[in-house]
């Protein structure tokens, strides 16, 4: 049963570290808590479900119309709600946090009406396919929500590694101004950074509604909130963080419902957060050097 | 000159009335129902006399429902059945009785429906106050109303104990110490059920209650209980919980969940190939069960005082004229908000005011035999129903009676 227990952790993890990754990005390049990711995250969800059921596409065609449309709304997002807050005097750090709380509560209304209160089922063809190694029930689902998982934080580390706009986007992260001075868009790479991160936020939705067999409005906050809650403990705007982060958060709910008391669930995995935040405190992988920035 | 007189006299005596309640608590009772009966033969006449001149009476009710957030679900389902109620009342009692609806959201908050209530008791002046739509804020508002002399009525607040918040608080929602043992007993004779599994929210009023009474009567039963899980509102995934239950090979799984969570347990379930009956408390007796939870909820066991499928003419009419507006089936929590208006009218037409809160408040407590669309109503001495939950086991995608 231990086994089981862990893929039913793994599989959660890997869910609440692609939400993660949208955060953390959006956090290492404009210091900015993206309050709308969730419900960024949550459009991602309906529009591949639209196209699952509406138009009957496949799952990869329904992720491929989340990220578009999930990208777009990206876009919107740092037009529309960010940038105008950007370098202007007078204007608090908090300005765009506040912006982006109130784009979410937009955002989740909106949803309410275009697609109704209720909680829908996400089918998925192959939901029930599954294979048994050494005893222990893997469905196809969970396996495919990991690799994707890994997949994009892969992709993502070699993108900002190797990629002329990744390193855009990391000398940005360090300094505005100086990387402006050395010639980077860095506009073009903050609204660039805000669509990969909201897309990213899109191939979630879909996957996490596939997971759970559920879409509704309302799913953008909780697990916002969990992601939030993951790249304070991965270390703010790493990646790697985020991915780590978001597999222990996954495993410490699972295993704190199977071998502890599962009315404790969310209780025990803050816990651990706030036991690893005393001992690491810039958490698992951020270092305390870029934190003081300005 | 005499209708005035008439009218000066109503008022004096509900002044009385209220005055008499407030001065001492119960040994009252006896009176007050001679002073009623007085006051509403004025209320009588004097609507008679107005409605000759085209006037008519209006009674504003005040309603708290879960209309945004996690549940707004129920609060759509619950307002479309208020508003279809009082469209047809108003259309019914034209010339004689209006029936105005102040809606408020609560968003399930125990603060916001507080809030609520007290707007609608001190500024909007309200005879009465439909909802609020969850138990937990039944316990904050109920007591609130109460105090105020405000009848109150709940339409989906279930969770033991409501009604005796005071004299004033009422529900029309048939309670789960009624649903619960029906649906339970006849699952066990007819699947031979010895072993049980509870799974259960642990942070709402209404599973938490649900899940006290399907523990009691499991051991009631003499049910083996081998294993008892709990989850959030909100949460999504159960795999972890249901892995446990597995393990654990009980003959039937006992959920008290809401629809939302339920659906999600259901098909987490049989997804893991838990193929056992589930008997659920009534969250689960929603055709959105069915709806989120497709083939999974097959075999599903709940009691119920709302069946769509019911032959019975003015079951009919109901569903097919909701149906025609909403574009859905209406679920329990509709038909009794649908009810719940149709009831209060009934106190109100009664009472022959749309004034005296306290009158209103006597003439609810007398309502016996109503034949609303979930049944044959009848208030208890606290101001619970009673009435017969009809048993229903989910097959072939849809409730029908669970017989042997």
């Amino acid at each position: 049963m231990f086994e089981q227990q862990l893929i039913n952790g793994l599989t959660l993890g890997s869910i609440y570290a692609i939400v993660a990754l949208g955060y953390t990005l959006v956090f290492g390049v404009l210091e900015i808590l993206n309050m709308a990711h969730g419900e960024i995250f949550m459009f991602g969800a309906f529009i591949g479900l639209l196209m699952v059921v509406q138009f009957g596409a496949p799952i990869p065609i329904a992720i491929l119309a989340a990220v578009l449309v999930t990208a777009v709304m990206g876009f919107l997002l740092e037009r529309f709600a960010l940038r105008p807050l950007r370098g202007k005097k007078g204007v608090s750090h908090l300005a765009p946090l506040i912006s982006t709380i109130g784009v979410s509560i937009f955002l989740e209304n909106l949803a309410h009406h275009l697609f109704g209160a209720e909680t829908q089922p996400f089918p998925v063809s192959f939901a029930r396919i599954s294979f048994e190694i050494g005893g222990v029930k893997i469905y196809l689902v969970q396996l495919t929500i990991f690799l994707i998982a890994v997949a994009l934080m892969i992709g993502l580390s070699l993108w900002l590694q190797k990629t002329k706009a990744g390193k855009g986007l990391r000398a940005t992260a360090e300094s505005i101004e100086t990387a402006n001075l050395l010639g980077v868009n860095t506009q073009r790479i903050i609204t660039l950074t805000v669509i990969i991160a909201s897309a990213m936020g899109g191939i979630a939705g879909v996957l996490v509604g596939m997971a759970f067999n559920a879409v509704s409005p309302q799913m953008g906050l909780a697990i916002g909130l969990k992601g939030l809650a993951i790249i304070i403990l991965g270390g703010m705007g790493n990646i790697k963080g985020a991915m780590v982060g978001g597999l222990i958060l996954g495993l410490t709910e699972v295993m704190s419902v199977a071998y502890g008391d599962s009315g404790y669930r969310d209780a025990i995995a803050f816990l651990m957060i706030i036991v690893i935040l005393l001992v690491r405190p810039q958490g698992l992988f951020g270092s305390p050097a870029t934190q003081v920035k300005r | 000159m005499k209708k005035s007189l008439i009218k000066f006299l109503g008022v004096l005596l509900s002044v009385f009335l209220v005055l008499s309640v407030a001065a001492c608590g119960g040994s009252q009772e006896a009176t007050n129902g001679g002073e009623n009966s007085s006051n509403s033969n004025a209320g009588e006449e004097q609507s008679g006399g107005e409605s000759g001149g085209g006037g008519e009476q209006v009674a504003r009710i005040g309603v708290i429902s879960y209309l945004s957030g996690n549940g707004a679900a129920y609060g759509e389902a619950i307002t479309s059945g208020f508003k279809m109620a009082q469209e047809e009342i108003n259309e019914k009692y034209k010339g004689q009785l209006k029936i105005e609806l102040l809606i408020e959201d609560s968003a399930g908050q125990r603060d916001q429906a507080l809030n609520a209530a007290q707007k609608l008791i001190n500024s909007e002046n309200v005879l009465a106050i439909l909802g609020p739509t969850l138990s937990s804020e039944m316990f904050v508002v109920g007591p609130e109303a109460d105090q105020a002399g405000v009848p109150i009525m709940g339409t989906s607040t279930t969770a033991n104990g409501i009604p005796e918040i005071g004299p004033y608080v009422f529900r029309n929602s048939i309670p789960e110490s009624l649903a619960i043992p029906a649906s339970t007993k006849k699952a066990v004779e007819h699947f031979g059920i010895k072993k049980v599994a509870l799974i259960y929210g642990h942070d709402d009023d209404f599973t938490l209650s649900g899940y006290e009474i399907m523990k009691d009567t499991a051991e009631k039963l003499g049910l083996e209980i081998v294993k008892t899980e709990k989850y959030a509102t909100g949460d999504t995934d159960f795999s972890a919980q249901l892995t446990n239950i597995q393990a654990a090979q009980p003959d039937a799984i006992l959920a008290s969940s809401l629809y939302k969570e339920g659906g999600l347990i259901l098909d987490q379930a049989r997804k893991m190939g838990i193929d056992v009956p589930v008997v659920g408390g009534n969250g689960f007796n929603s055709p959105q069960v069915i709806v989120q939870a497709g083939e999974a909820a097959e075999g599903v066991v709940v009691a119920s005082p709302w069946f769509p499928e019911r032959d019975v003419e003015e079951v009919q009419t109901f569903v097919k004229k909701f149906q025609d507006k909403y574009g859905k089936i209406p679920d329990q929590f509709a038909a009794q908000a649908y009810d719940a208006l149709y009831i209060m009218t009934q106190a109100i037409l009664d009472a022959g005011t749309t004034e005296d809160r306290d009158a209103l408040r006597d003439s609810l407590a007398e309502i016996k035999d109503f034949k609303g669309v979930t049944g044959n109503f009848s208030f208890d001495e606290v101001g619970s129903p009673i009435m017969d939950p009809i048993v229903l086991i989910i097959k072939d995608g849809k409730f029908v009676e669970f017989t042997d």
